[in-house]
C-alpha cells in the first residue's frame, strides 16, 4: 500500500545529499541576516516581514503546492492569529507565549471547522468560498467597533518580554533581539511542517495531488485528507498571523482581506509552489521587491500586478521550480 | 405606511438590480471558462470613466451606449492577449492573473483620472424625483432599474434564442463535446468574456450616475457579486439573478431597521446557505466540483 | 523548438531583472555616501495609494513645495533638507515597515504622516520607541493628542471637538437646534458625533441620528428618515466618496428646501469631486487658501498655483506647516534631536509666512496640539473664479473651541 502511494506521489523533494546542503546554506543565510542585509540597503524590519510572511506562504503551499487544493482566502487565518493574539495581550494578560497560543487556535479552528463546510467542493468553487469566508471576517473586524478597534485597528498592546526562569528574553524593543526570536519559531515551524510532510500522511496528499480519483480507487478517504490539510495549514498561517501581530504591536482589518490572500498565493507561485522552500524565496523576492518599487514611484501597483501577471503567463513554476528543472535536464 | 413599502420595495429592486447585472456578468465568465475575474470590477470602473471621458462629445446618452462596448472589446483584447493563455491549467493561475490585472486596472484608473472622486453629469430630467411625496425615487433610479430589467432580459433571450448562446449555454456544461461538434471553442470563450465585460462596463456607468467615479469604485460591488453568485448557484444565471435580487432586497431592509448591519446580513445569508444548501438556490449538485 | 527558445527568453528577463535590482540595490546607500554635505533627512510616509490618496498627495504636494523653498532658503542648521516620501498603501503594516524603514536605513531625522488615524498611531508607537520626532500632518483621530498622546507627537490637524465646537454655534444660530444626525460608524465618526452632541446639548438642542456603514452608497433610507423628523439641520459627518454620495442625494430629494446642511469637515478635494448643485452646507475649514486680507496668504496662494498648478488646500497646508515645522524646532533648538525638537516645538508661535492666517497660531504644550484658527462658512458652487467654493462666515479660534488640555485626557511622559 504504501508502495503504491509512494510511487504515485512521485520523488523526494531534493535528493539526499543535495537536501542536507541545501539546509545548510538556507540556515547559514538566514542567521546571518542582521549582518549582511544593511550592507545592501535593507533593515531587520524586513527580514521579519519576510519571516512571517514566508512562514504564512509556506502554510498555504501545504494545501496548494502539496495537497493541490486552491485557497484564496488564507488570510482570514492569518488576520485571526493577529488578532487573537492582540485580542489576549490587550484584554486578557500580558503574556506573550500565551497571545501567540491563543491567536493560534483562533485561525486553526475557524479553519478547521469553515473546512467541514466546503471539503466536498473543488476547483474555483472551492476557491470562492474561501474568499468569501475570509472577508466575512475582515468584515466582522472592521465593524465590530468596540472589541476589535473597528476600521483603525487594534491597538494598545504590546509584545511582552518572556521569561524562561532566570533568563528573560526581551523582545520588546524591535531590532535583533526580536529577530531571533522571529527565526527561532520559523524554524520550529517549519521543522514541524517537514515532519509532517515526509511522512506517510505527507506521502498521501501528494497522492491526492496528482491524481485525486486514482487515490480515491485506492481506498484513501480524499476528503478526510484534504480537510486535515486545509486544517493543519491554517494553523501554520495562524501563527504566522500571530507573529504579524507581535512584529507590528498592531493588528487591523487588512490583515483579513482577499489582497493578503492574493500576496500569499503568489509569493508560493512565484517562489515554486511545489517545493518546500519555494514559498519563503518567493516571499522574500516579493517583499523586498514591494518595498524597494514602493519607495521609487507612486504607480507600484501596477509593476507589482505586471508581476503577478508576468510570473502567471512565463514563470508559472516558480523560482525554485524553473532552477529544479534546469538541473534536472 | 405605504410610503415605507413602496420605498422599501424599489430600494431592494435598485439596490438588487445592481448587485444582478454585476454578478450576471461574473457569472457568464466563470460557468463557461471557469475564471474568477477579479479585475471585474476594474471594468466596471473603466465603463464609467469612459462614459465620464465620452460625455462632452457624445453626450450622456451616446456615452451609456457606447462605453459598454468599449469596455467589452478592451475585454476582448485581455482575453486574447492573456487570459486564453491559461484556460485548461490550475485555477491558482487564472486567479492571479485576473488579480494582477486588476491593480494594473486600478493604478491605470487612478494614473489616468487621478485619485480624486469625479462627477458623472447626469441629463437634468432624470436627476428630478417624480413628485413630491415621492422624493426619494427619482427618474434615475426608475431609469437605472429599467436598464436593468432590458439588459437581463436581453440577456437572457440571448442565451436562450440565439445560436451563440445556446453554444454558450451547451458549453458551460460540457465544454469538450461543443467542441467536437465543430464549435469554434476559442472564439466563444473570447466572445463570452467580451459580453460578461460588457455588463461589467454597463453597470459602471450605472453606477458613475449614482455614486460617482473613483479609482476604487468597483472594488465594494465585487464581493456581494461573488456572494451573489455563491448563494444563487454556482453555474446558473437564474441562480446568479435571484441570488443578487435576493440580497439586494434583504440589504436594503436591514437599512431601514438597523443600517449599520446592511452588508453583515449579505454574509449571514451566504454562511447561512452554505450550511444549510451548499450548492446554492438554483445551483445544480456535481456543477463545477 | 519553441520550448528552448521559451525557456531562454524566460532566463533572459529573470537575470536582468535580477541585475538591475542588485545593482540599484547594492549601488544606493554608496552613492549617498559620496554626497558631501549629509542632508537633514525628513521621511513621509502616507497612503498614496488607496481611498485616500486624494487626501495624501496633497499633503505631499505641500510638503514637496516647503522642502524646494527651505532650501532655497539655506535649509535647516545650515544643511538641505531631503523629504523622502513612503507609501503607506493605506495598511499599517505596510506603514509602519515603512516608518522602520526610514529611521532605521534612511536615518531621518524626523517622521511626518499618516493621514489614517490608524496608521499614524502604530506609526507613533515606532517613533516613540526610537525617539524620533513625530508629526501627525492629517490624521484626525482625537487620542493622537489626547489619551495616547506621546512627547514626540505633535499633530497639525484638528481634533473632532475643535471642529465640532467651531462650526455648532454658527449652523445653530443660522438654522436652528434640531439636528439630524448621519454617521459613519467607527472610531472618527462616533468621536465626531459625541463632541457635536455635547457642543449642541450645551445650547440646548436636541438631535437623532443613524449610524451608517463606512462604504455605505445608498442614502435613502435615512434621508427618508430625517426628513420625516423634520429637523433644522442634517449633519453629514460621513467622509470621502460617502460624503459626496450623501451630499448628492440630498440635493437630488430637494431636502435643501426643507432643512439645513452641515458637519464638521467638507475638504476641497471632495467638494470638487461634487456636482454644482451638491456643493452646500455649512462647514469647518481648517485652512482656507482665499484670505484677502492677509498679504501672506495672497502671496503664498500665488506661488503655489505658479509651482503646482493647483490651489492649495488644507491638505496641502499641512505638509507645508509639517515641514516647516521641524525647521523652527531644529532652528530653536540647534539641534535634530528628537527630545530637543520635542521640548522646542511646545508653545511654539508659528510665524506669520508659515501659519498663514491671523492670530496667534500655536502648539499648545500640554497635547501637542496645533491651535489654528477654524474657518466656519458656506460651501457653495464656484462664483467665477476657480476653487472660489467656499465663502468664510466667521473665523474661530482653535484654543477656543479645543477644550482645555484635561478634557483631552492626554497625560504626557516625558523621554525618559
Amino acid at each position: 500500500m504504501t508502495m503504491a502511494i509512494a510511487s504515485l506521489g512521485g520523488r523526494l523533494p531534493i535528493t539526499a545529499g543535495r537536501r542536507e546542503l541545501t539546509l545548510v546554506l538556507i540556515w547559514a543565510v538566514l542567521l546571518s541576516v542582521p549582518f549582511w542585509l544593511p550592507l545592501l540597503g535593507g533593515y531587520t524590519a524586513l527580514a521579519g516581514r519576510v519571516l512571517v510572511f514566508g512562514l504564512a506562504a509556506m502554510g498555504l503551499n501545504m494545501l496548494l503546492g502539496f495537497t493541490g487544493v486552491l485557497s484564496f482566502g488564507h488570510a482570514a487565518y492569518f488576520g485571526l492569529g493577529a488578532y487573537g493574539a492582540g485580542l489576549t495581550l490587550r484584554y486578557l494578560v500580558h503574556s506573550t507565549p500565551l497571545a501567540m497560543l491563543a491567536g493560534t487556535l483562533l485561525g486553526g479552528l475557524a479553519g478547521t471547522l469553515f473546512g467541514l463546510l466546503i471539503v466536498r467542493r473543488r476547483g474555483v468553487y472551492f476557491a470562492m468560498c474561501t474568499i468569501a469566508f475570509g472577508q466575512l471576517w475582515y468584515y466582522l473586524a472592521y465593524s465590530w467597533n468596540s472589541f476589535t478597534g473597528g476600521f483603525d485597528g487594534l491597538r494598545d498592546f504590546q509584545r511582552q518580554p518572556i521569561g524562561f526562569g532566570p533568563l528573560t528574553l526581551h523582545i520588546e524593543d524591535g531590532g535583533t533581539t526580536f529577530y531571533f526570536f522571529l527565526l527561532a519559531i520559523f524554524a520550529v515551524a517549519a521543522a514541524l511542517m517537514g515532519v509532517l510532510l515526509r511522512s506517510p500522511f505527507g506521502r498521501t496528499l501528494l497522492a491526492i495531488r496528482e491524481n485525486e480519483r486514482r487515490a480515491r480507487f485506492l481506498g484513501i478517504p480524499v476528503e478526510r485528507h484534504i480537510w486535515l490539510s486545509f486544517s493543519i495549514s491554517c494553523f501554520f498561517t495562524a501563527l504566522a498571523g500571530t507573529l504579524y501581530a507581535l512584529l507590528n504591536n498592531f493588528a487591523d482589518p487588512l490583515t483579513l482581506h482577499y489582497s493578503l490572500s492574493g500576496y500569499f498565493v503568489v509569493m508560493t507561485v512565484m517562489g515554486g509552489m511545489r517545493t518546500f522552500w519555494g514559498p519563503l524565496l518567493g516571499a522574500a523576492v516579493f517583499v523586498a521587491m514591494q518595498d524597494y518599487i514602493s519607495s521609487m514611484t507612486v504607480n507600484w501597483m501596477s509593476f507589482v500586478g505586471a508581476i503577478f501577471m508576468l510570473v502567471v503567463l512565463f514563470f508559472p513554476r516558480g523560482l525554485l521550480g524553473a532552477m529544479r528543472r534546469r538541473l534536472k535536464s | 405606511m405605504t410610503q415605507l413599502i413602496l420605498f422599501n420595495v424599489t430600494n431592494g429592486l435598485i439596490i438588487g438590480a445592481f448587485y444582478v447585472l454585476m454578478a450576471l456578468g461574473l457569472s457568464l465568465i466563470l460557468n463557461l471558462s471557469n475564471v474568477i475575474n477579479f479585475a471585474h470590477g476594474n471594468f466596471l470602473a473603466l465603463g464609467g470613466y469612459l462614459a465620464f471621458a465620452l460625455t462632452p462629445t457624445l453626450g450622456y446618452w451616446g456615452a451609456l451606449v457606447v462605453s459598454p462596448f468599449l469596455v467589452a472589446l478592451i475585454g476582448l483584447v485581455v482575453e486574447r492577449l492573456m487570459i486564453r493563455r491559461i484556460y485548461g491549467r490550475d485555477p491558482v493561475y487564472s486567479l492571479l492573473l485576473t488579480f494582477g490585472l486588476a491593480f494594473v486596472m486600478q493604478d491605470a484608473a487612478r494614473y489616468i483620472w487621478g485619485p480624486n472622486g469625479l462627477p458623472l453629469g447626469l441629463p437634468a430630467a432624470l436627476a428630478q424625483p417624480i413628485s413630491p411625496d415621492l422624493f426619494f425615487i427619482t427618474y434615475y433610479r426608475i431609469f437605472m432599474v429599467a436598464v436593468v430589467i432590458v439588459a437581463v432580459a436581453g440577456l437572457f433571450a440571448f442565451m436562450r434564442y440565439t445560436r451563440v448562446g445556446l453554444r454558450i449555454r451547451a458549453g458551460t456544461l460540457d465544454l469538450e463535446t461543443v467542441a467536437s461538434l465543430g464549435v469554434n471553442v476559442r472564439h466563444l470563450r473570447t466572445f463570452n468574456f467580451a459580453v460578461g465585460c460588457l455588463l461589467a462596463g454597463l453597470s459602471g456607468v450605472l453606477a458613475a450616475g449614482q455614486i460617482g467615479l473613483n479609482p476604487n469604485m468597483g472594488d465594494d460591488l465585487l464581493m456581494p457579486s461573488f456572494i451573489a453568485i455563491i448563494v444563487g448557484g454556482v453555474g446558473s444565471l437564474i441562480g446568479t439573478l435571484f441570488g443578487g435580487l435576493l440580497i439586494g432586497m434583504a440589504a436594503a431592509l436591514t437599512t431601514v431597521f438597523y443600517p449599520s448591519a446592511s452588508e453583515a446580513v449579505i454574509y449571514a445569508i451566504l454562511m447561512a446557505v452554505l450550511l444549510i444548501r451548499p450548492r446554492g438556490l438554483v445551483g445544480e449538485e456535481g456543477m463545477l466540483s | 523548438m519553441s520550448n528552448h527558445t521559451l525557456s531562454v527568453r524566460r532566463r533572459t528577463l529573470l537575470q536582468a531583472g535580477l541585475a538591475l535590482g542588485a545593482s540599484q540595490a547594492i549601488g544606493a546607500p554608496f552613492v549617498i555616501k559620496a554626497l558631501g554635505d549629509e542632508p537633514v533627512k525628513i521621511g513621509m510616509v502616507d497612503p498614496l495609494t488607496g481611498v485616500l490618496s486624494a487626501l495624501a498627495q496633497s499633503e505631499v504636494d505641500g510638503a514637496k513645495y516647503a522642502e524646494a523653498e527651505i532650501n532655497k532658503k539655506g535649509g535647516i542648521l545650515g544643511r538641505q533638507v531631503q523629504l523622502l516620501v513612503e507609501d503607506s498603501a493605506n495598511d499599517v503594516g505596510t506603514g509602519v515597515q515603512k516608518t522602520r524603514k526610514l529611521i532605521d536605513r534612511d536615518q531621518v531625522n524626523a517622521i511626518i504622516g499618516d493621514v489614517n488615524s490608524g496608521i499614524a498611531y502604530a506609526m507613533s508607537q515606532v517613533t516613540n520607541e526610537k525617539k524620533v520626532f513625530h508629526i501627525v500632518a492629517g490624521g484626525h483621530t482625537d487620542p493622537i493628542t489626547g489619551t495616547n498622546c506621546k512627547w514626540n507627537v505633535f499633530r497639525v490637524c484638528n481634533t473632532t471637538t475643535m471642529d465640532a465646537e467651531a462650526v455648532t454655534p454658527e449652523l445653530v444660530k443660522k438654522f436652528g437646534k434640531k439636528w439630524f444626525f448621519v454617521t459613519p460608524d467607527y472610531a472618527y465618526g462616533h468621536t465626531l458625533q459625541d463632541a457635536f452632541v455635547k457642543a449642541l446639548t450645551k445650547l440646548g438642542g436636541t438631535y437623532e441620528g443613524d449610524m451608517l456603514p463606512i462604504n455605505n452608497t445608498d442614502f435613502s433610507a435615512t434621508l427618508i428618515k430625517a426628513k420625516a423628523y423634520k429637523p433644522n439641520v442634517l449633519l453629514n459627518n460621513m467622509g470621502g466618496l460617502t460624503q459626496i454620495n450623501c451630499m448628492k442625494q440630498f440635493t437630488q430629494f430637494g431636502m435643501q428646501n426643507e432643512m439645513g446642511l452641515g458637519g464638521a469637515l467638507f475638504e476641497l478635494e471632495s467638494i470638487k469631486g461634487c456636482p454644482p448643485e451638491a456643493q452646500t452646507g455649512w462647514w469647518d475649514m481648517e485652512w482656507w487658501w482665499n484670505q484677502p486680507n492677509v498679504p501672506e496668504v495672497v502671496k503664498f496662494v500665488a506661488d503655489y498655483r505658479a509651482a503646482t498648478k493647483k490651489t492649495p488646500s488644507a491638505r496641502d497646508w499641512f505638509g507645508y506647516v509639517s515641514m516647516h515645522s521641524v525647521r523652527l524646532a531644529a532652528d530653536k533648538a540647534k539641534s535634530l534631536d528628537g527630545p530637543k525638537l520635542a521640548a522646542a516645538m511646545e508653545d511654539m508661535e508659528l510665524p506669520p509666512d508659515v501659519a498663514l492666517q491671523p492670530g496667534k497660531v500655536v502648539y499648545r504644550k500640554g497635547d501637542h496640539e496645533l491651535m489654528p484658527n477654524i474657518f466656519v462658512g458656506e460651501v457653495h458652487p464656484s462664483k467665477g473664479a476657480a476653487d472660489d467654493v467656499f465663502t468664510l462666515g466667521t473665523l474661530v479660534p482653535g484654543a477656543q473651541a479645543a477644550g482645555s488640555v484635561e478634557e483631552t485626557g492626554c497625560k504626557m511622559v516625558e523621554p525618559s
